[in-house]
């Protein structure tokens, strides 16, 4: 196990290392000149120096990688063009939105998923069954953007139940407030993940069924039903944990699209905003910290994976 | 030239449902995408403001937008865009993944080690965040659409390209072939590519659903088609201002989307289905059991 999570904590960093380095490269390299990029179309070739130097585009590339990075070790992210602020106070302000939501959206996704997932696989055949797996189908095939705006029509616009758009100015200082605002974004991104989540959670389900151990507990006297939950579930909930980094990327892009149709406050939208305002170190910073966590979590699910299936223990 | 086994894969991807399903949603959306070149009930630009907010009926059988654009015309004008998208997004998807895969699988065990390192590393890439990453510097457009896309599935399409690469190498015929004098390059397009294309072609239609839903989620941002291209994410986009007065109009370019994605999904599935000879040989449950999902984030 020690040596399994050394050699993942390697691969861990190296994967790190190669993201910081894409990030970099992507957006000094390509086709593009930042400086000219900031400074807008009308600046003189004087002004265009000036800002590559106030930025530090004027020393070689590997010296401006280890800049940074040594920024990122020391937790400087680097800070804004247009207001100065650090990324990382930023995130941090960003994430009072961002995580909640992205907590709810994940709770919405498995709540949706794991007993439907089951279902439709014990129904397998029958109508039931069928109605699931083409609905799962169906609902993962829509954009989320879509899908916020159906269920803004439905709850918002015709019940009446819950706000449209908007973060309340107090955040969570009025926590029902700040709840009620999170729930419509949260159900749309559980719900699309939680279709593509219910369609894993019914293989892993069917395969379940067809295990001698299942089979055998249904031998002794259990019922079908009775054997895939007492012996079979564990099996399936492993599986799920497996792909549990996956949806926690889904989320991310769901938020940054979902922040942007509720107007929230989040991460994903302050992303939007300065990618349209080519704030570019902000760009970066945000980057590596979105991929860096989804990098991390991977990690984080590949040691409890490991951890808790005994299969893979004896295996290592 | 069609050999029989080809045929068979063809005739067997017609008698599922689901493959029925997505080969005419697929041709649907292709032919509308092409009459529209010629012909639109309206000029899908042409604005009419008295004629704005027009419920659906006769004339406009959808209804029309805010500046009494026909909705109809502005979606079948979109599926153009939505076809382009899909299409350079699955070529560069090919290209990425054909080369990744042949690096991971053929090439000097260093190489071959640090490509699927890569891979690995690239795979937790989203594509909306390799287009956003882009977009910072080019600024939004179709083109970065179609190349984050293309970047993004064509390294999903390398990991599953690249194990068949290296099962296929050690057979008898590649040997043979290498016996017989190819050289490696050779050797990869008439003996090892076409015993991958199965497994490539199937990457390849969910690449293309990506595609769909990344320019749709894209445009929306405003990080996709220039606002003088039709696109569904955009006009999804510019309803979704009047929501709350005209709830239905939104409904129209989503069902495109999602019965589009739906379509390339299922045509996926079907495909596998068809061209996976272990999948054929299993009894119903253990094969579906075995359905893949797609397992990349849009």
């Amino acid at each position: 196990m020690i040596r399994y999570a050394l050699t993942r904590l390697a691969l861990l960093l190296l994967g790190l290392f190669v993201a910081s380095v894409v990030i970099f490269l992507t957006l000094r390299v390509l086709p593009g000149d930042i400086a000219q990029v900031i400074a807008g179309q009308n600046a003189t070739p004087e002004q265009v120096t000036a800002i590559r130097a106030s930025l530090g585009l004027d020393a070689p590339l590997p010296a401006q990688y280890l800049d940074w990075i040594g920024g990122v070790f020391r937790g400087d992210l680097g800070s804004s063009l247009l207001t100065g602020t650090p990324v990382v106070t930023e995130l941090a302000e960003k994430a009072r939105v961002t995580v909640p939501l992205g907590i709810l959206a994940m709770t919405f996704a498995l709540l949706i998923s794991a007993p439907l997932g089951v279902l439709s696989a014990l129904q397998r055949g029958r109508a039931l069954g069928t109605g699931l797996t083409v609905g799962a189908q169906t609902i993962a095939a829509v954009p989320v953007v879509w899908a916020g705006m159906m269920l803004v029509v439905v709850f918002a616009v015709w019940l009446g139940w819950l706000p449209a758009q908007g973060f309340p100015r107090a955040g969570w200082a009025d926590p029902a407030a700040a709840l009620r605002a999170l729930l419509l974004p949260a159900l749309t991104i559980g719900a699309v993940e939680g279709a593509m989540l219910m369609r894993f959670v019914r293989s892993a389900t069917l395969q379940a069924i067809g295990q001698d151990y299942v089979r055998t507990a249904a031998a002794k006297g259990l019922t079908r039903t009775d054997a895939l939950l007492r012996h079979g579930l564990p099996n399936v909930g492993l599986s799920v944990i497996s792909v549990l980094g996956l949806q926690v990327a889904g989320i991310i892009v769901g938020a940054v699209v979902i922040e942007e149709l509720f107007s929230l406050p989040g991460i994903g939208r302050m992303l939007v905003d300065d990618v349209q305002n080519r704030n570019l170190p902000m760009v970066q910073g945000e980057l590596l910290a979105l991929t860096g966590f989804v990098l991390i979590v991977g990690f984080l699910v590949d040691l409890l994976h490991r951890s808790i299936d005994p299969r893979q223990r004896e295996a290592a | 030239m069609t050999s029989p086994t080809r045929r068979g894969a063809l005739a067997r991807l017609w008698a599922l449902s689901t493959g029925r399903f997505g080969l005419a949603v697929a041709a649907a959306v292709v032919v509308t995408a092409a009459v529209s070149l010629f012909w639109t009930p309206f000029d899908p630009q042409q604005v009419d403001i008295p004629g704005r907010w027009a419920a659906p009926g006769w004339p406009h059988v959808l209804g029309t937008d805010a500046s009494g654009r026909d909705i109809l015309s502005l979606i079948m004008a979109g599926a153009r865009t939505t076809v382009v998208v899909a299409v350079g997004a699955g070529v560069i998807a090919t290209v990425i993944g054909i080369a990744l895969a042949a690096l991971g699988a053929l090439t000097a065990r260093w190489i071959r080690e640090s490509t699927a390192v890569l891979v690995d590393v690239m795979i937790a890439f989203p594509v909306l965040l390799i287009a956003m990453m882009i977009s910072s510097v080019w600024g939004g457009s179709l083109a970065v659409v179609v190349w984050s896309v293309g970047i993004g599935f064509g390294v999903n399409v390398a990991r599953v390209t690249r194990p068949e690469l290296r099962r296929v190498l050690h057979s008898d015929f590649v040997l043979a072939g290498r016996a017989a004098g190819l050289t490696p390059l050779q050797n990869l397009g008439i003996h090892l590519l076409p015993n991958v294309a199965p497994v490539f072609i199937v990457q390849l239609s969910w690449a293309m659903a990506v595609a769909v839903l990344a320019e749709a989620g894209l445009s929306y941002l405003g990080f996709g088609a220039p606002v003088t291209e039709p696109s569904w994410g955009l006009l999804l986009a510019e309803l979704q201002s009047y929501i709350t007065v005209y709830p239905l109009s939104v409904v129209w370019p989503g069902l495109a989307i999602t019965i589009t994605v739906l379509g390339l999904n299922l045509l996926g599935d079907a495909l596998r289905e068809a061209t996976d000879p272990t999948l054929a040989r299993r009894g119903g449950a253990a094969r579906e059991a075995h359905s893949h999902v797609p397992e990349v984030v849009a």
